[in-house]
């Protein structure tokens, strides 16, 4: 059993990394929005910046 | 007494290489950061050194803000966006970063209070939002910003802040801790599986000690980062001398972690480094849930406050400019593209459009405007480009003032829940006494076991059920409400709408829509209907008679009327082309024609010797108001109407409606006289009325809706306001009012049977620490559940399709 003095540090070790992986992916705003990512792929009229700027001058008259 | 070496201000080490100090008494003082700096400057200009002489602890480092942060506050260009004044006293809304539980309110009120000046100050744990009150002039709002940060909360001045970003930075907090919690709470439970197995099996002794070791590395940074929370809040409670619901829960993590690690150097006894994860996790999984439903609630007002654009279009002469919504003045003119939002609230000067008013009204159908009508601030322009003249800015505007109203209601504490929180406070010194008690009583019968029962006691009967019960619940419904068009004002209309028994109602602009219109003109004599309608509107143009209004859309050319007089209740005269004309009731009118058979109508016209017209006039009803009525004879609630009308128009409405019992011809000092001799009789009365006129009987009955329109929003003193024109809100809000205080009573009932059930269980020592981590958790998380029910309310019924609107005659 004294393999467990090896697996339990290194299972420690991948803890760790884990908890730093989710800090950073919640640092990087993966979990504020959990809806509209999901719906986001299923809209796919992407308008380019030159596009609605173009509308914006539409609408001014 | 500061070390050279050590910040002036803050009291940490100056970093080397950092070389700033400030003058100070004659002395140069040296500071370790440029935050520091300018706090202590500050504080020294204000003439407040004395400070650094007698403070007992030094300063909060100024990180992001320093200590003059908020002296922006007190610039009156600033303080006119986000201060309401009424009369002598001041208010401000607050998001209070920080804010947890009911001690924490306690704690901020009781400072506040004690500033002078201050009048009132009110803090719901639930939302986390805040309201000063003091008297103007008296207190400056960055003494009072600056005092709650001293507190350890950080201030956030609602309109100022994103308060959208305070909560996205809670929640990633929040979340953190909630992982590093269950991550570590999976580890230690899965050594603590191995150790329970080695315990019947027989374990390595050595292995034993190293599994309790790597339990104890992974339990610290549990308590330490996640358990963070409940620590902090029971060192501000015990500094406040005061027991909050974080005492027991700090003292129990505390006395377990430290006698675990203890039996862990010393290898003997029992680990509980199982149970104080366990613990963390679930109360953090229960907070977690109760700061979801602050922020959902909260999100409305935020959503309503995001309505207002940034910048509007305005026009000066024949050239437009974009400028600062906070740049317009009443008077401005602006233009509003298709598409956009109303910057202010104003009057369509040039062209026709249709508004989205649904995020204020909750009415979904887009409302047609035309020029000189009126148009709210934060609508949307969806139909054409329209310019508009400015009649309200800031804090006048119907947006600002259904926020503020909103934030009232959500601010407020109702009585129910202020009995909680006592009780709360009681409860937790006598759950601290019972487990003294407890630990005294196993310590003469079995000192092994006196330990783990104490704990059990000290956990199990955490009260953190007893104080999410009530706000919870409230948020959830005020802001279901809210949604489906109906504002609760004063957090206690929730309570007496559930126990209303009769429902009075105002009839000209709460039943009826309030604009009397000209159905028809049925020709009696020699002249055309459409001279007709001249001569009359000729008559009515100098009444102030709401019959009159309906004359208006009459198109001119108007014959000229002279010697106009008004008969109160009968009708007007004058002489139309030399001749003596009336137009009114048919007596009035009878008395200079000739007797002969007449049509049914509202209204007669007639000149000497001739009768000339029957001119139908309808007020029509509101919509829904049928349905209204109904549905609240179904609830068991019989209505009334109480008008200043005279009998005929009121029984036609009422019969229209369905209503049977009317009062007609009341004055406001009747309508009160009613609504006193009903709540006399033991009835508890709903009065719903226009805001204005009727805020006296408002005012009398135990819970009031007021008909929400423009202007009036900002002086209601009801409990609560209609924002659309949809009657059907009122029934609804009756039954989610129901629903609310039965979740209420619940989830009180629950907490107090779970707790008084636990309590002697663990104190004979049935229960296990972890065990009662658990069961502790459960019944939090059960009655914020419970409360969350209320928020799934099934919209309101609008789909159905109207009965055509009656005919009342007026």
């Amino acid at each position: 059993m004294s393999i467990l003095y090896v697996l339990i540090p290194l299972g420690l070790v991948l803890v760790a990394a884990a908890a730093w992986a989710f800090f950073w992916a919640v640092g990087n705003g993966q979990f504020d929005d959990l809806e509209t990512p999901g719906w986001s792929v299923l809209i796919d009229e992407d308008k380019t910046g030159e596009e609605d700027a173009e509308e914006e001058e539409h609408e001014r008259p | 007494m500061t070390a050279a070496t050590q910040c002036f201000h803050c009291d940490e080490a100056i970093p080397a290489g950092v070389d700033i100090s400030v003058r100070l008494g004659g002395e140069s003082r040296p500071v370790c950061c440029a935050g520091c700096k300018a706090a202590a400057e500050f504080i020294r200009d204000a003439g407040l050194s004395d400070y650094y002489r007698f403070r007992d602890a030094p300063a909060p480092r100024p990180e992001a803000l320093p200590d003059d942060a908020w002296v922006t506050y007190d610039r009156p260009e600033i303080q006119a966006r986000l201060v309401a004044t009424t009369g002598a006293h001041s208010s401000i809304n607050l998001l209070l970063e920080g804010v947890r539980c009911s001690a924490c309110t306690w704690l901020i009120e009781r400072r506040l209070e004690r500033v002078a000046g201050v009048v009132d100050v009110a803090v719901n744990p639930a939302t986390g939002r805040g309201r000063v009150e003091w008297q103007a002039g008296e207190a400056r709002l960055s003494t009072l910003l600056r005092t709650i940060q001293g507190l350890g909360y950080r201030p956030h001045v609602l309109g100022v802040t994103d308060t959208l970003e305070v909560a996205v930075r809670e929640r990633r907090q929040a979340l953190k801790r909630l992982f590093i919690a269950g991550l570590g709470m999976m580890q230690v439970l899965m050594f603590a599986v191995a150790m329970y197995a080695g315990a019947f099996e027989g374990m390595d002794p050595f292995l034993r000690r190293f599994l309790r070791l790597v339990s104890m590395i992974v339990a610290t940074p549990v308590l330490v980062y996640s358990g963070r929370p409940f620590l902090e809040g029971a060192w501000r409670n015990l500094r406040a001398r005061q027991l909050g619901m974080d005492v027991p829960v700090a003292i129990a993590l505390v006395l377990a972690y430290g006698a675990s690690t203890l039996n862990t150097f010393l290898g003997r006894g029992e680990v509980y480094f199982d149970s104080v994860t366990m613990f963390v996790f679930l109360l953090l999984l229960g907070r977690f849930a109760e700061m979801s439903a602050r922020h959902q609630a909260g999100s409305t007002s935020d959503a309503l406050l995001r309505l207002q654009p940034v910048s509007a279009t305005r026009l000066r002469g024949s050239t437009s400019e974009r400028v600062p919504v906070a740049d317009l003045a009443v008077g401005d003119r602006v233009l509003v593209p298709a598409g956009e939002t109303f910057p202010v609230d104003g009057l369509l000067a040039e062209g026709r459009s249709t508004a989205d008013e649904s995020l204020l009204t909750g009415e979904s159908a887009p409302v047609e405007k035309q020029a000189g009508d009126s148009v709210i601030g934060g609508s949307v322009n969806v139909g054409q480009p329209v310019r508009m003249t400015v009649t309200a800015v800031g804090h006048d505007t119907v947006l600002a003032a259904v926020v503020r109203l909103l934030e009232r209601a959500q601010t407020e504490r109702p009585g129910i829940a202020r009995l909680a929180d006592r009780w709360a406070s009681w409860f937790v010194a006598l759950v601290l006494l019972a487990a003294a008690v407890v630990a005294g009583a196993w310590l003469v019968v079995d000192p092994p076991g006196a330990f783990e029962a104490t704990l059990a006691v000290l956990v199990v009967t955490c009260p953190c059920a007893l104080s999410l019960a009530t706000p919870t619940a409230i948020t959830a419904s005020t802001a279901a409400l809210a949604r489906g068009g109906l504002l609760i004002t004063r957090a206690d209309a929730l309570e007496a709408l559930a126990q209303a028994t009769r429902v009075v109602v105002d009839k000209t602009g709460t039943l009826t829509v309030g604009h009397p219109e000209v159905v028809g003109c049925e020709r009696l004599g020699t002249v055309a209907p459409g001279q007709c309608l001249a001569i009359a509107a000729a008559l009515e143009q100098s009444s102030a008679h709401p019959i009159a209004r309906a004359f208006r859309t009459v198109p001119g050319p108007l014959p000229h009327a002279s010697g106009v007089s008004v008969h109160p209740w009968r009708g007007v005269e004058g002489r139309v082309d030399g001749r003596p004309t009336r137009i009114g009731r048919r007596d009035f009118v009878a008395e200079i024609c000739p007797t002969r058979e007449l049509p049914d109508a509202g209204l007669y016209l007639g000149r000497e010797g001739e009768w000339l017209a029957a001119i139908g006039i309808t007020d029509p009803l509101q919509p829904g108001a049928v349905q209204a009525v109904r549905r609240l004879a179904e609830l068991g609630l019989p209505t009334e109407i109480a008008s200043g009308d005279h009998p005929a128009a009121v029984a036609a409405v009422a019969a229209a409606t369905g209503v049977a019992r009317h009062h007609s011809r009341l004055a406001p000092e009747d309508k009160v006289e009613l609504v006193r001799r009903l709540e006399h009789q033991g009835e508890s009365v709903v009065m719903i009325g226009d805001g204005v006129n009727d805020a006296p009987v408002l005012a009398a009955a135990n819970v009031s809706i007021a008909m929400g329109a423009g202007a009036s929003l900002a002086q209601t003193s009801a409990d609560a306001v209609l924002m659309g024109q949809d009657l059907r809100a009122v029934p609804g809000a009756i039954e989610v009012a129901r629903r609310t205080v039965a979740v209420i009573r619940q989830n009180l009932a629950w907490a107090a049977a779970y707790n008084l059930a636990a309590l002697p269980l663990a104190a004979f020592g049935l229960i296990p620490p972890w065990a009662a981590a658990i069961g502790m958790s459960a019944s939090s998380l059960l009655v914020v559940a419970n409360a969350l029910r209320l928020r799934f309310r099934p919209p309101p019924d609008r789909l159905r399709v109207d009965a055509p609107p009656a005919t009342a005659l007026a």
